[in-house]
């Protein structure tokens, strides 16, 4: 492909200072995504996904490696000078009950970034454009002077996306936007934002720990564990055909809305999560992987392509 | 037949707060037999915790009412006092809370907690026994006992909620609530807590009403499916009937299992349920689904709702009706 990517990561690093030691949060992250393409970054939580979302966005400084935007080297630009790029990018958050304002009305939070960005010099353009935005998403115009407590988890979620949507971006990070919603209003806003991609031509990273919803909405797919990529491939092929032994724990162990599997022992992982501060050498991995060889616990697996397309750091796997 | 444990006649909660009534729980009638496994499934707001709730009776008393029957072990709950009631509460019935971060009291060690409640229940009991029971338990739910004498915030949240197992299972109670216990926790971790359930429920032959919106745990645990809905059991049969794709269901139902994406589907678009759960203080005439219900006819509106029944199995649709005898 010659096309040049919206976004690539190159080596892209986080870590935190802690009194105990250095977290590695997000470590050695290299991707391209495309336009039009959305992929899924799945992982437990403590895995970095969120920081992964936020780094990219350059809401927190990355500790190391490039981030380039439409083949543009973002990592080092100055606050003043992102202010271009950021109405390009924009981010749904996880939780619609702390994201927004709650001195604001559904207008003046969808309005925000329209005025900092100085889009209309008009304020009537601005307050259509609100009402565009509104319509967009599915909110009743009645709500333009209510304020978020008075909504719902679904109608609030729904004020994140237009606000996210207001100056019309091209690059969309979605952290976890459906897991604070019941299921039923889960369904609603995920076929909206897929009407949305479709609709607008948006490029999503769609960051959740629910695997349903990421294989239903994604192209591709990226496993995170302790920071790590342990395995990315293109959607349907990750579900097919996992190699690496966590994303197999990963899918044999979400449960199946399937009266066939009652009583059926899937194979549980044993062990947790391990810290993510000061990593031991070798694959974060090696301590739950019931594959595990020497080599795992001294020597990091490379993240290499297997077959076209499909990536996987593990020492076992040919 | 087996032996019936609990059974709720006509059970209706009301909330009452600034002159609101919120009318939570609405003429709910539910049977569990022993060593049975119920899933209490619905979205926020449907009544499930408050239905728990109300067997334990911890509702705050001066803001509800309850009415109706809880039959448990042919006696009812709502007649006995609160020191009647407080026998009952930990040693026959026991609930696991849904956020296991927040029910541990953080300044008592583990094994503490758990020695607590053995030592209410059983007046007089040896220290030396309080002691050995507490070791066999922590090594019922996968905690080493070594780490007895550590206080809550040194676990995870998957081996807090094994510690809130651990309390509830304490006294080997004949009917055990879990309100929501994996919600908290991360897929690989909720695995390894639901696995463990499922063989506790085995060893113990408790029963067990497990609440959650996930309708693939559900699937994954247990024998009999209630499905809830602004307060009603809208549709009630065995995990086979309700998962039953070739049978016809509640509108609502249906709705719930088209709004989850299937890991083994491929499908484009969900079905979602239009619309919002009503507020229990506003629930609608007739039907309380025929607001949102695809299927919603001109009977659904008003009056009462016939109920269909099939054996065990009844679903509350005007869909159904005239199948079978209606109530």
């Amino acid at each position: 492909m010659s096309e040049t990517p919206l976004l690539e990561l190159v080596h892209l690093k986080k870590y935190f200072d802690n009194p105990a030691g250095l977290l590695h949060a997000v470590d050695d992250i290299t991707l391209k995504l495309y336009r039009g393409r959305t992929l899924g970054v799945v992982g437990e939580s403590g895995c970095g996904k969120s920081t992964l979302g936020r780094t990219v966005l350059k809401l927190i400084e990355s500790t190391d490696g490039q981030i380039f935007f439409k083949g543009e080297d973002i990592t080092f630009k100055k606050k003043r000078e992102m202010l271009p790029y950021r109405r390009q990018m924009q981010i749904i958050f996880q939780d619609p009950f702390s994201s927004l304002d709650p001195k604001m009305t559904v207008s003046q939070i969808i309005e925000e970034p329209l005025k900092i960005h100085k889009v209309y010099a008009e304020k009537y353009d601005r307050e259509n454009r609100v009402k565009e935005l509104m319509d967009l998403v599915g909110l009743d115009d009645r709500y333009v002077n209510t304020y978020p407590h008075e909504l719902d988890g679904g109608r609030r979620q729904r004020i994140g996306v237009a606000r996210a949507l207001a100056l019309n971006p091209e690059f969309i990070v979605c952290d976890e936007p459906v897991s604070a919603l019941d299921v039923s209003i889960q369904a609603q806003i995920l076929n909206l934002m897929m009407d949305l991609k479709d609709q607008l031509g948006l490029t999503y990273i769609f960051i959740t720990h629910d695997l349903s919803v990421v294989k239903h909405i994604s192209n591709d797919i990226l496993v995170l564990y302790l920071g790590k990529m342990a395995e990315m491939a293109p959607s349907d092929r990750l579900f097919e055909n996992p190699l690496h032994p966590y994303t197999k724990a990963l899918l044999t162990a979400i449960p199946v809305p399937d009266a066939s599997y009652k009583g059926k022992e899937a194979e549980v992982m044993k062990g947790e999560v391990t810290s993510p501060i000061n990593p031991k050498p070798g694959c974060r991995f090696a301590a739950r992987c019931p594959f595990v060889k020497e080599e795992c616990r001294t020597v990091s697996p490379e993240f290499r392509e297997v077959e076209p397309d499909h990536f996987v750091a593990c020492h076992i796997v040919q | 037949m087996s032996e019936t444990l609990l059974e709720l006649k006509d059970l209706s909660v009301r909330y009452t707060t600034d002159g609101i009534i919120s009318r939570a729980v609405n003429h709910v009638n539910l049977k569990l037999n022993k060593g049975e496994v119920l899933g209490l499934v619905g979205e926020t707001g449907a009544g499930k915790t408050t239905t728990a709730l109300s067997l334990l009776s911890l509702l705050p008393k001066y803001t509800s009412e309850v009415e109706g029957e809880i039959l448990f072990q042919g006696k009812d709950l709502l007649k006995l006092d609160e020191k009647e009631i407080r026998k009952i509460r930990g040693r026959h019935i026991s609930m696991i809370f849904q956020d296991p971060m927040t029910s541990l009291n953080p300044v008592f060690r583990i094994g503490e907690q758990i020695a607590d409640v053995i030592r209410i229940h059983n007046e007089g009991i040896h220290p030396q026994e309080v002691s050995d029971r507490v070791d066999s338990i922590l090594s019922m739910v996968g905690i080493p006992t070594s780490r007895k004498r550590e206080f809550p915030h040194q676990f995870s949240g998957g081996m807090k909620q094994r510690v809130m197992i651990a309390i509830a299972i304490a006294c080997n109670p004949d009917l055990l609530i879990a309100d929501e216990p994996t919600t908290a926790l991360d897929v690989t971790i909720q695995a390894q807590v639901i696995k463990m359930m499922r063989n506790l429920q085995r060893e113990l032959h408790s029963s067990v009403i497990l609440i959650t919106h996930d309708l693939g745990i559900v699937a994954n645990f247990c024998d009999k499916v209630a499905i809830m809905y602004a307060g009603e059991i809208i549709e009630y049969g065995t995990l086979e009937e309700i998962f039953d794709k070739s049978r016809p269901h509640h509108p609502y139902t249906k709705g719930l299992f088209g709004s989850i994406p299937n890991i083994n589907e491929k499908t484009d678009r969900l079905h979602p349920i239009f619309g919002l759960t009503p507020h229990p203080s506003e629930l609608p005439s007739g039907c309380k689904f025929h607001p949102r219900c695809p299927q919603c006819m001109e009977v659904c509106k008003e009056g009462n709702v016939p109920v269909y029944y099939e054996g065990d199995y009844k679903c509350q649709c005007w869909l159904l009706a005239g199948k079978e005898a209606a109530v």
